[in-house]
């Protein structure tokens, strides 16, 4: 078999199956590709040695007859993720030397369906960014171009989506708090779900904004985020506030059959000055989704123009007390210190050379609407607006809506470096169709459904009621299937 | 039974300034090690003395990624102590961050209970001797992480810091204003103490750190206080001053006294006091501004994004209700009303949950009273003399009870029976075996008493004139007959064999 990195998940379990490859072949092809997208600059710590085992260890097990949904199936792990005895810095400079003496529930959960680990992903420092811009490794560049330029592939799992676009891996797991695992799915043309918060462990995973972040799949196809997530989720009684329900077997809902069901659109996701091509792409897949016997129906959800600056109040005030713990007191860098200096001096100095500009502004702002005199007008204020569009979203729930259909992103991937001038909110707008999710602690996915017109993907993304992930991507499964969007970045790497 | 024995309130401490008299207003945190042996969001062991750094899991550490879990058994304590202080349990609570940086805090914040504490109102009552003691209102009890601990004089360039405590679950119980002089502080320390130690939920040794308590100091004009009382309006109280982290009941009661006259002194000067954290040196007897309200923390406290509220069960609290001992009060009332003794005996008693406990296995022989006074008197007295405490006591309450029974049945005497005890006490034999094996039965036979008399009379013919003449000088006989049993002789019937013989 040639291109065995190209397979999705689906048939690279079923040619294992039928011992067509290995899972050392398939390692070796992603390996291989890997070696040669330096230029994409999506995997920071290479973990060859640990994948061969890996992969061995999973022909072993097929061999054996004895092999879980992921048996053999090469995967890159987001930075954020810690990987045992593994690099795990986050993507920032304060992580530096980091190698955590344990795994995040989630990639053990992985490893434990017999994944295998490449490496680990680029990714915006601290998973806060919307371009791949803020990582201490530098920019990951997205596989698709339309000239000369390098183009953002988004962020924050930026490296996860340019590495699965680009066939470096069949899969990657990216974490999502306010669309960082959708945004980058829509620029690199690839399916990226966040699920339920609460259906996956946080565990082992370095926080940005608990109450916010949740991991998530992002892969080739609809099927792929069924499986993988499948394998990643679970009660963990490490995390409180992961879910003790039962997880269901995400593929076998995957039927395709999605007459009668009721998808809402709200007229609050027309943005000013929302391009047209997102306009009409966002009318066509309410045309496909009608075709395959859905209803469609308008709703309202009136809270949606305030969700943005709500997440940005909520998320850095979680943010600046998650990330009070890197002082280089016990691990990553600390400054080398002057003559004289003390405690204060010490903590100022590595936060300031350990930290990037955008999580140094992002850890003031949370630090600012958390003190004293500022809570109420800005942090209380901000979780009352993120209980009524929790309300928006149950009333239409209640209603009988059973997924929104929305845009994943307000334009198509843009260049890298096009917004450093720009005023941070420019950026923090990429996010605007997605951080209703995270603050409501719903699933949604996003699905790539065409091209715009210059040749670059677009998504749109499925929003699913609590706990239905099945229904939802069944949902996606469908949309995907009549969306039919089979391009690939030419490979210029 | 009764809660409690009925009690007057005592007069506040008043303070004769140079120019008027003053009176203090205190009201105190005490920070109460929760007994437990893992830590309050980790698995790490508590336990006091281990190598630095050998307790700590990677959430105490806050390594990246890491979580906290609510150990129950500590929601449990906090429970249970509420209920030991009449306190309201609140059904819901939940955690919050208090954020802050200091080296021994690895998070950059403590996980307290700002918003909704696990305990509401309760009470307690400190005793101020019999028949007199305040009722203290709690304002509520919070759970919350302790810090670790920084280490700065090891090295002259560097400082050191061990995580061991760090994690390590507390209560801190907030009282309202209610304490009104220094002694009634410490009383009220001693009263938490013996309450905690009682529901076995805090071991209170004060010297490790488990229990310490932060007092709030003012002063106000005579009958300024009455009026906050009347209207719970705190503008009628004097700006107060906080002393951190007092671990002694000597010291606070030294601090506290500093420290209202410090702040008589500046209102008497026209001066105003500052409201402000303060330290107390013992070695100078004064206590130093640590930092004024300006330069106070913001601590930044909001929800912990990483727990659920804490939500228990009534039916839980009922059961840890039902599972409560007997506390200080009801037992203290209890040994009065049921043994008959005094509240100044049965508060001695009381005072220790392990020597209140002794003392009752002694009393299962049935004198109460024969009981305390042998607990009391000499137990307590040989223990003290040996430097000892009732936990390491070397003679078992069956024993002390077989003494007494020995006693009470007439076959030894009291001042026998000191003699057994120091032979029970550093031996560990049993009593009745010792008066056995030593012989030291008393003589109640009274043909051989009788022989006895006979043979001192017989001798000291010139004895017996002048105790005919002077019947007071029957005691010489007395002596002599028990001298020459040995001090066996039961002596009320040496009394009366001596008298009947004399003819007297």
């Amino acid at each position: 078999m040639g291109d065995l990195n190209k397979l999705t998940i689906a048939e690279a379990r079923d040619a294992l199956a039928r011992g067509e490859t290995t899972a050392v072949e398939l390692t070796e092809a992603c390996l291989g590709a890997i070696e040669g997208a330096g230029k994409l600059n999506a995997f920071v710590h290479h973990t060859p040695e640990i994948a061969r085992d890996q992969a061995r260890a999973a022909d072993a097990r097929l061999k054996a007859g004895d092999a879980p949904a992921m048996c053999g199936i090469p995967l890159g792990i987001k930075d954020l993720f810690c990987t045992k005895g593994v690099a795990s810095q986050a993507g920032s400079r304060i992580l530096e030397g980091f190698k955590p003496e344990y795994e995040s529930t989630v990639s053990q959960n992985l490893l434990d369906a017999g994944a295998v680990m490449l490496g680990k992903l680029n990714m915006d420092e601290f998973a806060m960014g919307s371009s791949n811009e803020t990582s201490v490794y530098g920019d990951v560049v997205n596989p698709w171009k339309i000239d000369e330029r390098d183009l953002t592939p988004g962020g924050s799992s930026g490296g996860s989506a340019s590495a699965v676009a680009a066939d470096l891996c069949l899969a990657a797991t990216g974490t999502d708090t306010g669309g960082s695992i959708r945004q980058p799915a829509a620029f690199t043309g690839i399916t990226g779900m966040k699920p339920t918060y609460g259906r996956c462990s946080r565990w082992g995973i370095v926080a940005f904004a608990s109450s916010l972040d949740q991991a998530g799949p992002m892969t080739k196809t609809v099927r792929d985020a069924a499986i993988m997530l499948a394998a990643m989720a679970g009660h963990d009684p490490k995390d409180s506030t992961s879910a003790d329900i039962p997880v269901p077997d995400f593929e076998a809902a995957l039927t395709g059959d999605i007459r009668g069901k009721v998808i809402g659109i709200p007229r609050e996701y027309r943005m000013d000055g929302m391009p047209d091509e997102i306009e009409a792409l966002w009318a066509e897949g309410r045309r496909m989704l009608e075709d395959a016997g859905a209803r469609i129906i308008d709703i309202s959800l009136p809270h949606t123009k305030y969700a943005l600056p709500a997440y940005y109040v909520i998320a850095p005030a979680e943010a600046s007390s998650n990330l009070a713990r890197y002082d280089g007191v016990r691990y990553g860098h600390r400054a080398k210190l002057a003559a004289g200096d003390g405690i204060t001096e010490m903590y100022e100095k590595t936060r300031a050379e350990g930290f990037g500009p955008e999580v140094q502004r992002r850890v003031m702002i949370g630090t600012y609407v958390l003190s004293a005199g500022f809570y109420d007008a800005y942090y209380n204020r901000a979780r009352k607006v993120r209980a009524l569009i929790k309300r928006d979203f149950d009333e239409v729930f209640d209603q009988g809506v059973d997924a929104i259909l929305t845009p994943a992103t307000p334009s198509a991937a843009f260049g890298l470096g096009e917004m450093a001038e720009a005023d941070p909110v420019r950026m923090y707008l990429n996010d605007v169709f997605t951080v209703t999710v995270n603050l409501a602690g719903l699933p949604g996915i996003s699905v790539p459904a065409g091209l715009d017109a210059k040749g670059l993907p677009l998504g749109l993304q499925l929003i699913g009621r609590p706990w239905e992930e099945a229904d939802m991507l069944n949902t996606a499964y469908a949309l995907e299937a009549a969306a039919g969007f089979v391009s690939k970045p030419a490979k210029w790497w | 039974m009764l809660d409690h024995l009925a009690f007057e309130t005592p007069k506040p401490t008043r303070i004769a300034g140079a120019k008027e008299d003053w009176e203090l207003v205190i009201g105190m945190e005490v920070h109460a090690q929760v007994a437990s042996n893992a830590k309050l969001f980790s698995g790490a062991s508590t336990a006091f003395g281990a190598e630095p750094n050998s307790n700590v899991a990677f959430v105490d550490a806050a390594m990246p990624g890491m979580l906290p879990v609510i150990n129950e058994f500590c929601v449990e304590q906090a429970v249970r102590t509420g209920l030991g202080l009449k306190a309201r349990i609140n059904l819901f609570s939940a955690f919050d961050r208090k954020n802050y940086f200091y080296p021994d805090l690895p998070q950059g914040y403590q996980i307290s209970q700002l918003y909704h504490p696990i305990v509401g109102e309760g009470e307690v009552i400190v005793d101020m001797g019999p028949g007199v003691a305040r009722r203290v209102r709690i304002e509520r009890i919070h759970l919350e992480q302790d810090a670790g601990k920084s280490v700065h004089d090891m090295d002259p360039n560097m400082s050191f810091v061990d995580l061991n405590r760090t994690g390590v679950a507390l209560m801190e119980i907030v009282s309202r204003p209610d304490i009104r002089g220094p002694e009634e502080a410490a009383a009220y320390v001693v009263k938490m103490r013996q309450i905690l130690r009682y529901l076995g939920t805090c071991d209170g040794n004060m010297q490790n750190g488990n229990l310490r308590a932060d007092v709030n100091v003012s002063v106000c004009r005579p009958g300024d206080y009455e009026r906050y009382q009347e209207t719970q309006d705190f503008a009628h109280l004097g700006t107060r001053c906080e002393i951190k982290n007092m671990n002694s009941m000597r010291f606070i009661q030294a601090a506290i006294d500093y420290e209202a006259r410090r702040q008589i002194a500046i209102l008497e000067d026209g001066g105003e006091v500052v409201q402000e954290t303060r330290l107390y040196d013992p070695d100078k007897n004064e206590t130093r501004s640590m930092r004024s309200k300006e330069e106070a923390h913001d601590y930044r406290y909001f929800p912990c994004p990483d727990l659920l509220p804490l939500e228990i069960e009534q039916d839980w609290v009922d059961a840890i209700e039902a599972s409560l001992p007997e506390l200080p009060d009801a037992k203290k009332a209890r040994f009065v009303t049921v043994f008959g003794l005094s509240e100044y005996d049965a508060g001695v008693l009381t005072a220790d949950v392990e020597a209140a406990h002794y003392f009752e296995k002694v009393a299962e022989v049935g004198d109460g009273k024969l009981a305390a006074n042998w607990v009391i008197n000499e137990l307590f007295g040989r223990l003290k003399k040996d430097d000892r405490d009732i936990t390491t006591c070397p003679i078992s309450p069956e024993h002390m009870g077989e003494i007494i029974a020995l006693i009470k049945s007439g076959d030894i005497s009291g001042k026998i029976a000191k003699d057994v005890f120091e032979i029970a006490y550093t031996s560990g034999r049993a009593p009745a075996e010792i008066v056995e094996t030593e012989g030291m039965k008393q003589v109640t036979d009274t043909g051989a008493i009788e022989a006895a008399v006979d043979a001192v009379i017989a001798d000291n013919p010139a004895q017996v004139e002048k105790a005919r003449a002077n019947p007071k000088l029957t005691g010489w006989f007395v002596g002599q007959v028990m001298r020459a049993t040995g001090g066996k002789a039961n002596p009320k019937a040496v009394n009366e064999i001596v008298a009947a013989k004399l003819g007297l």
